[in-house]
């Protein structure tokens, strides 16, 4: 393996409001959050060489990338738009890494960008797979599966899930651009209606419009700028890939392969977290994470969090912006966002006090795809 | 009345599937390869890439691999049906379907013993349901 630890970094972060956003285009929303991004860092955005995105989930299309760098209105030498779902967008970063190890691109710009609400909400009610016939609609159809064995084999309920959201929630409170700040209490969280069970309503992200883009370089191109550069350690990915019928296992998910390698490079264990960002579009895919992460033993996920650990003041501190769940229901670039922010220590209320090394993950489908992403204030480990 | 659900789209690699399904005789793909099962069928055996395959009937028998209980309609044809379960059984001879557990919901549970059923939708269309054994 090829350790680039400490090689690049994320010197600019950006992002638009979160929730109903009419009239705007996911390229326009992308282009907000590049622009804020380059005002984040003190950086030219002619200077942004490549120009890398995650596909916009409600309306998937040709060239996406492309028309974002026309909108931003540079050529870029580097561009594409990944799929891997949700894990796209720490995809992004790695391949940003990448074609700057091969000398291909200087800065680049990673986006994502949607407008769900405003445009069209149809893919997220979609028959799952081939089996509407049999009633499978929408991803929660393919969680709720996973989270069911989980809670039958492990002997645990839905409300052992729930302190993964209502720390969402604290979290969130403390956020001006959270969707859902509003406090909610566990009494709250299980009088929630049934999405699907052994999912609450409150189990469940949300849709909204929204963009946010980080901009990524080499620590030499970031001496000059004025942005605290956060440094990327290490990078996985990992993916279960087949189909909820058909997979091998569902206790187990791509993050076990994704965060050992990431953890590998970065030379850290579970151990050495300070904070994590971690994909929540539903309560139980953090705590399957925070399995395959090595933070708990395999079914020990859901007493790991019971203390309220993850909770703002706890031991370790988890989606410090609200998460899926409460900031908003953008698939995880605004989890990358988060990162940097607290890395830098520019949080504000919601600072947390130790913020050395964080953890972000990334996933999609129906836990189809995973990645992780190891960043640190620190150039060295 | 017409049934208005979502039916099954036939292709050729399942078509074999369906029409046994119709006939109350569920089969599966065997590869004569590698002499493995598989679900749903495919046109390339996922376990060795043959595209030669026996058509053998399954028992029928398994185990409730995992449910869920749909309490929201994202289909119009389901809204009378809400709230209604879903389930992946494991086959006895090792793929899973996906497929509806019948009874009442709040008494499934993961790892018991189910048996198929046969559900004559439409002149066309059998779908495979699951009864508790």
């Amino acid at each position: 393996m090829i350790n680039i630890a400490g090689k690049y970094c994320i010197v600019g972060v950006g992002n638009t409001k979160y929730g109903k956003l009419p009239g705007r285009s996911p390229e326009s929303l992308c282009v907000e959050a590049i622009r804020n991004a380059c005002l984040d860092a003190g950086l030219d955005k002619n200077t942004i060489d490549a120009v890398v995105t995650k596909e916009p989930t409600s309306a998937p299309s040709h060239l996406f990338s492309t028309r974002v760098a026309q909108q931003i209105g540079v050529i870029p030498k580097v561009t594409t738009t990944l799929d891997q779902a949700g894990a796209s967008n720490i995809g992004g970063v790695a391949y940003a890494m990448m074609m700057m190890e091969l000398g291909l691109c200087t800065v680049a710009a990673v986006a994502f960008g949607d407008n769900p609400i405003t445009g069209s909400r149809a893919t997220y009610s979609r028959p799952s797979g081939e089996w509407a016939p049999y009633g499978l609609f929408a991803a929660v159809s393919g969680y709720a599966l996973t989270a069911q064995r989980y809670l039958q084999l492990y002997d645990k309920k839905n409300k052992d899930m729930a302190p993964w959201p209502l720390g969402d929630r604290k979290w969130a409170a403390m956020n001006p651009n959270a969707c859902y700040q509003k406090p909610m209490t566990l009494a709250d969280h299980q009088a929630s209606r049934w999405v699907v069970e052994p999912l609450h309503l409150f189990d469940c992200t949300s849709i909204q419009d929204g963009a946010a883009a980080v901009l990524v370089t080499s620590v030499e191109r970031a001496r000059d700028l004025k942005s605290k550069p956060i440094y990327v350690h290490g990078y996985g990915q990992g993916h279960i890939a087949w189909d909820i019928q058909t997979r091998p296992e569902y206790l187990v998910t791509g993050a076990k392969y994704s965060g050992e390698q990431a953890f590998k490079q970065a030379g850290i264990t579970a151990k050495d977290v300070d904070f994590c960002e971690l994909y929540d579009c539903f309560s139980i895919v953090p705590i399957l994470t925070l399995e395959d992460y090595g933070f708990c033993k395999k079914g020990e996920g859901c007493d790991f969090i019971a203390d309220n650990k993850t909770h703002p003041g706890g031991a370790l501190p988890c989606n410090t912006s609200g998460g899926l769940l409460s900031e908003t229901g953008m698939p995880g670039m605004q989890l990358i966002v988060e990162g940097v922010r607290q890395a830098r220590g520019e949080c504000g209320q919601r600072q947390i006090p130790k913020h050395r090394i964080g953890v972000v993950s990334n996933q999609g489908g129906q836990l189809h795809t995973h990645s992780t992403l190891v960043l640190s204030t620190e150039a060295k480990l | 009345m017409s049934y208005e659900k979502p039916l099954p789209t036939i292709t050729p690699a399942n078509r074999p599937f369906w029409d046994s399904v119709k006939a109350h005789k569920m089969q599966l793909p065997k590869c004569k390869k590698c002499n493995k099962f598989h679900a749903p069928p495919r046109e390339f055996c996922p376990h060795c890439l043959s595209e030669e395959f026996e058509w053998k009937a399954v028992s029928g028998r398994g185990e409730v691999y995992s449910f869920a209980v749909m309490h929201q309609s994202y289909n119009k044809a389901f809204d009378k049906d809400v709230p209604y379960n879903y389930a992946v059984v494991q086959l006895d001879e090792g793929p899973r379907l996906v497929s509806n557990v019948l009874g009442p919901n709040d008494q499934i549970r993961v790892g018991e013993k189910v048996e198929v059923v046969y559900d004559d939708v439409t002149p066309e269309i059998t779908l495979h349901r699951f009864k508790r054994v």
